[in-house]
């Protein structure tokens, strides 16, 4: 893994792919050392906004130095990424985080679980996991995105809150209806999904790895802002609570109380 | 040219040091930034016991600032010794511990604990907004910050800083009872206790309801403050509060400190604390000064 650092990245291409919803590709030489479920923290312009907005890493193109961020618009920050064009340069702090344990997937039988703007980092996972990947993602509704292009890597299943697509219901409720089993869990998504996640696979006795979210501050670990608790007593402070930023996003769901 | 200071005897190579609570023990910013470049590492507050802070989300954004509610969490003055100070000790910088505590007890068992460790000076944390018991209650009554500097006094082997509140009415009255009770110096401003509300949900954006406002939006208080202080007291005083620049710097040594930190601004930018440290220098090139002590009060009356 190579040394974090602030850098200038260049907007390549944005678009919006369903409403408030943006994908952005930048050229960055992070792209290089970007692993699925890592993400980056991206700099307002605007002063009155001091604090980066963590975004997870949805694609990579390494030959090409190039990364591709989908988010929502949540706040002023994040409209003002919305309002980047080709071109424009973004001040970028990356590669963070630990990213999901691809490997530990090798050759089994997967889910690949997402909800809403949780789903953009299971792209590049799927992309790169070597495993029967079957890919279940939830939406609000008919208005997706990365569906097609997940569907490439794996079998698709999809749930919609108002039925319009797929089950309705959420991915719990996919699992359910599809009659799907799964050896290992990857998944990020709300914090009510990922409950439901290790509840379940607490049950079933497998692996799960959730991809947590929590207000940051600096990102690299020093503030100890985005912390979230542990079963264990943490090796940082020894209490029990681990650094989402750092230690996470992505935990095996045993390890942590959510 | 001459960027050394002095504080309590101790020498500083420059005056630009990392503010308690954002910057770890060094370690996650020694990623970004030289370690040996700064004037010293003032480590996060530690307790003789850990301690898991507050609930989350503990931070918050806020214009031009952001509010924290860490709550202290930290490991306890053993693994402080055990792998912050070793990992200190590789550098070629000062070390100031931030200390903390619910009762003078608690504070007292830290600062003797450190008494034979490789610490250049002690700053004592009586002004943290975020925690229930001790901390801040000590920091603003007078008689109260009085009482646990001279019993601190008493017991430590370092020089003392006590890190002042601004939640207070009168900075002054602060300084010279830290300073009467035998404090070697003061540092300021501690965050400003401050509230968000989410208006769509009607609920405290901080778990703690509460939290410290820091950043450039605090910055011409604590630059305020630190003019009223030197000039109530005699003792040196490092400043901080929104520093992001090396004019930002130059500020406070103008308003009479002797030395600065950076604090929320390492977040905003990792190598602040650095880029501060060369501006001052080019700053001093470029007005003719010869030594920064030259700076420190010269603000004209």
């Amino acid at each position: 893994m190579g040394q974090k650092r602030k850098t200038i990245a260049t907007v390549v291409s944005q678009n919006e792919i369903a409403p408030q919803i943006y994908d952005l590709w930048l050229e960055t030489d992070l792209a290089k050392e970007a692993c699925p479920g890592q993400f980056v923290a991206v700099y307002p312009k605007d002063g009155a906004m001091l604090l980066p907005r963590p975004i997870s890493v949805c694609e990579t193109q390494k030959d090409k130095n190039r990364i591709r961020l989908v988010y929502r618009i949540a706040g002023a920050g994040t409209k003002e990424f919305a309002s980047y064009r080709v071109g424009e340069e973004a001040e970028i702090l990356g590669v963070l985080g630990n990213g999901f344990p691809v490997s530990c997937a090798q050759g089994k039988n997967v889910f690949l679980m997402g909800g809403g703007i949780g789903i953009p980092p299971l792209l590049q996972l799927a992309k790169e996991m070597q495993a029967h990947k079957q890919i279940i993602v939830g939406y609000r509704n008919q208005e997706l995105f990365l569906a097609k292009e997940l569907a490439q890597y794996g079998t698709l299943y999809v749930a919609t809150e108002d039925g319009s697509v797929g089950c309705r219901g959420n991915v719990m409720d996919a699992i359910e209806q599809n009659g799907l089993q799964a050896d290992i869990i990857m998944a990020c998504g709300p914090m009510p999904m990922l409950r439901a996640i290790k509840k379940y696979a607490e049950e079933k006795g497998i692996e799960a790895y959730i991809s947590l979210e929590e207000r940051m501050a600096c990102g690299v670990g020093a503030c100890l802002g985005c912390v979230c608790k542990t079963k264990e007593i943490d090796s940082h402070s020894h209490v029990h609570n681990a650094r989402i930023c750092t230690d996470g996003p992505v935990f095996e769901a045993r390890e942590v109380d959510i | 040219m001459n960027t050394k200071v002095n504080i309590a005897g101790v020498t500083f190579k420059n005056p630009v040091m990392t503010a308690s609570g954002t910057f770890g023990s060094g370690m996650e910013y020694g990623e970004f930034v030289d370690l040996n470049r700064l004037g010293a590492v003032v480590t996060k507050g530690v307790a003789n016991v850990p301690w898991a802070g507050n609930p989350t989300p503990r931070v918050a954004e806020s214009y031009g600032g952001m509010l924290n509610a860490i709550g202290l969490q930290n490991p306890g003055v053993d693994v402080l010794i055990e792998r912050d100070l070793p990992f200190l000790k590789e550098y070629d910088t000062n070390v100031i511990v931030n200390v903390c505590g619910k009762t003078i007890e608690d504070y007292l068992e830290v600062v003797e604990r450190l008494a034979d460790e490789a610490v250049d000076m002690l700053e004592i944390n009586v002004s943290c907004p975020n925690v229930k018991e001790g901390a801040i209650a000590f920091g603003q009554r007078a008689n109260s910050l009085y009482e646990i500097t001279s019993r601190i006094k008493e017991k430590a082997r370092q020089p003392i800083i006590m890190k002042l509140s601004p939640n207070v009415t009168d900075i002054t009255e602060m300084a010279k009872a830290a300073e009467a009770a035998g404090a070697d110096a003061l540092s300021m401003i501690n965050t400003i206790t401050g509230m968000k509300i989410d208006v769509h949900r009607r609920k405290f954006v901080l778990a703690n309801k509460t939290g410290g406002l820091s950043g450039p939006a605090v910055k011409p208080v604590a630059v305020r403050m630190v003019y009223q202080a030197a000039h109530a007291v005699k003792i040196p005083i490092i400043g901080m509060g929104g520093i992001a620049t090396a004019e930002d710097a130059i500020e406070f040594l103008l308003a009479g400190a002797t030395a600065v930190a950076v604090g929320a601004m390492n977040f905003v930018n990792p190598y602040a604390t650095i880029e501060v440290i060369d501006g001052m220098e080019a700053y001093m090139n470029q007005h003719g000064i010869e030594d920064i002590a030259e700076l420190i009060g010269a603000v004209e009356e």
